[in-house]
């Protein structure tokens, strides 16, 4: 032995994960004598207790519309969901209260950007900037945009590692350049992209730039001000939170600026028929009655979230993706897609000779479930030359021994369609 | 293996997977399909040759899983030499024994080799990769151009 070993016992991960997994019912359910093993985190994520009981004790004790009753219900249902616009201020370290909207989820942040805030500032010979690895969400609203404009969209290209190629960035930052889009979490390969350097590139030509991080938010500490990004839009079901319930972050300035969305309800200050006014941001871009309960609900999982140790459940994940991505590769004509310097645990896989919907239909048969096909990533596929990946993707309730029952899955998969 | 990966996986399909039959293009090819399962990521491109209403050749071009994959080998040298109206009938008796309950009998008379896909009818998601060239193969017999998905089909 050639090695020498670092003497000092250094715990592979402090994160307590045998303690946080009883607080998420669906993780002690069995099946056919297994336990499940969830690892398609990067679609959606479970919810601990604390999320199902906060939504079903809105309904049960506090259910009412918010903003207009001047009985007690309303007035504290309007308390509680403006408690949860402060606390995902808080959550995304925004300047400004006012600077949140609630959304659906991170795809109607974007078009709601792509509607409100771009498509009255560009037109013919303009250009839209967003990159190779881009989910499908932030590529068919700016090509809507596009169609509506006249606008051109362009894209940064991404290496075979499945990196953004910066070198070829400063060239595409141009006079017709009007907006940039960029993820900072790639759901499908796990890059985790310099947002704050491409926005400070973004910003040196007076572009402004919106980041989806809807796989960065349920992973890593979110700092808006210190990205310097001018919107960042998130999904409140991948963080362990309600589906149906997100929110954009905007500079004042711009949501100020900008129309609505959508018209209705909420979001008006008067209206007459010769014209209306509206309600100064965020209620200007929260039209008819939201969703209350999902919104009651993402305030418990920011609750929940905020009690975790961010430094040690970091630690953890980074762990996973590394015995993970170890363990995987010593298995026979296992390749795997996307091997970013930077990189969350998402780990996209092919195998020799299998199709990856085969591979998740016999991991399924041992109650591990992954995600199989081009995760609404059709071009990162077209780019790799590929038509669809498997992909385990983890959450920080995610154990060694799941990863153990991924790889003794994975082997299967050889015996089924042999070496 | 579990029995149900066994139903699914079944020798004949893992064969005709990993070599298939009547792969590639057709010359001379007088009718044509195309199909596509877009969030599986699934293609198929189909030609045949027909003539006096016998399909006298038949091509099958695509990527997919191997339930799709065998799925078009085996449905490509079921059809070749058949007449349409048989092809038709075929494709009828296929779509039935994979959408009917897990437990249905399954005629092994009519469906012979095509039986092996017996199995995907414990897996409803797999459903739509057996039927894919199927429907494939019904379009291009039939008279329309439009673009075939079975991924709106269940197992019911």
């Amino acid at each position: 032995m050639g090695m020498v070993h670092e003497l000092t016992a250094v715990p592979r991960s402090d994160f307590d994960v045998e303690r946080v997994r009883l607080d998420f019912p669906i993780l002690q359910q069995v099946h056919h004598g297994r336990s499940l093993v969830y690892l398609d985190n990067a679609a959606t994520s479970q919810k601990p207790r604390q999320v199902i009981d906060a939504v079903t004790r809105y309904y049960e004790t506090e259910n009412a519309n918010i903003h207009r009753g001047v009985y007690r219900l309303s007035a504290e249902a309007t308390l509680a969901y403006e408690h949860v616009r402060a606390a995902t201020q808080q959550f995304l370290r925004a300047a400004d209260l006012h600077e949140i909207v609630f959304v659906r989820g991170t795809t109607e942040a974007i078009n709601l950007v792509a509607q409100s805030f771009v498509r009255p500032r560009i037109g013919p010979g303009d250009e839209v900037l967003i990159s190779h690895m881009e989910h499908h969400s932030n590529i068919v609203p700016w090509q809507i945009v596009a169609e509506q404009t006249g606008a051109t969209l362009r894209v940064i290209p991404m290496t075979d590692d499945g990196e953004l190629d910066l070198d070829a960035l400063p060239p595409l930052l141009t006079d017709r350049t009007k907006f940039v889009s960029i993820v900072h979490i790639s759901n499908s390969l796990g890059t985790v992209n310099p947002v704050k350097d491409i926005t400070a590139m973004a910003h040196d030509r007076g572009i402004p730039i919106l980041i989806d991080g809807a796989q960065a938010a349920p992973h890593m500490p979110i700092d808006v001000c210190s990205i310097g990004c001018d919107f960042y839009a998130v999904s409140g079901h991948k963080m362990f939170g309600p589906t149906g319930i997100g929110a954009l972050y905007g500079l004042a300035e711009h949501l100020e600026a900008m129309p609505p969305y959508h018209g209705g309800g909420e979001m008006i200050r008067s209206v007459s028929f010769d014209g209306t006014t509206y309600a100064p941001p965020p209620a200007k871009f929260e039209a008819g009655t939201p969703n209350i309960a999902g919104t009651i609900g993402l305030g418990a999982s920011l609750d929940y979230l905020r009690k975790l140790d961010w430094t040690a459940l970091q630690r953890h994940e980074a762990d996973l993706r590394d015995y993970a991505t170890e363990a995987l590769l010593d298995v026979p004509g296992l390749r795997i897609v996307g091997n970013a310097a930077s990189k969350a645990a998402v780990i996209s896989f092919v195998m020799q000779g299998v199709h990856p919907h085969d591979i998740g239909t016999i991991l399924d048969q041992r109650e591990v479930a992954i995600r199989a096909g081009h995760h609404c990533t059709q071009p990162v596929m077209d780019r790799l030359g590929i038509p669809a990946t498997a992909r385990a993707s983890f959450a920080f309730y995610n154990t060694r021994d799941d990863v153990d029952r991924l790889v003794e899955a994975v082997r299967e998969v050889r015996g089924v369609f042999g070496p | 293996m579990t029995d149900r990966l066994r139903d699914l996986y079944q020798q004949i399909i893992l064969d005709h997977n990993r070599s298939p039959r009547n792969r590639g293009r057709l010359e001379h090819a007088n009718r044509h399909a195309e199909g596509s399962n877009p969030l599986c990521g699934d293609k198929m491109s189909l030609e045949l040759k027909v003539d006096d209403g016998i399909i006298t050749d038949v091509r099958f071009e695509g990527s997919g899983c191997a339930i799709s994959q065998a799925s078009a080998s085996l449905m490509t040298s079921a059809v070749k030499g058949k007449s349409v109206a048989e092809a038709e009938a075929l494709f009828r008796a296929f779509r039935s024994m994979v959408t009917a309950p897990a437990t249905a009998p399954i005629d092994k008379d009519v469906l012979g080799k095509l039986a092996a896909f017996g199995g995907v009818r414990q897996f409803p998601a797999r459903v739509k990769c057996a039927n894919l060239s199927w429907h494939t193969l019904h379009a291009a017999l039939g008279e329309t151009d439009d673009p075939v998905t079975t991924e709106q089909e269940g197992a019911g």
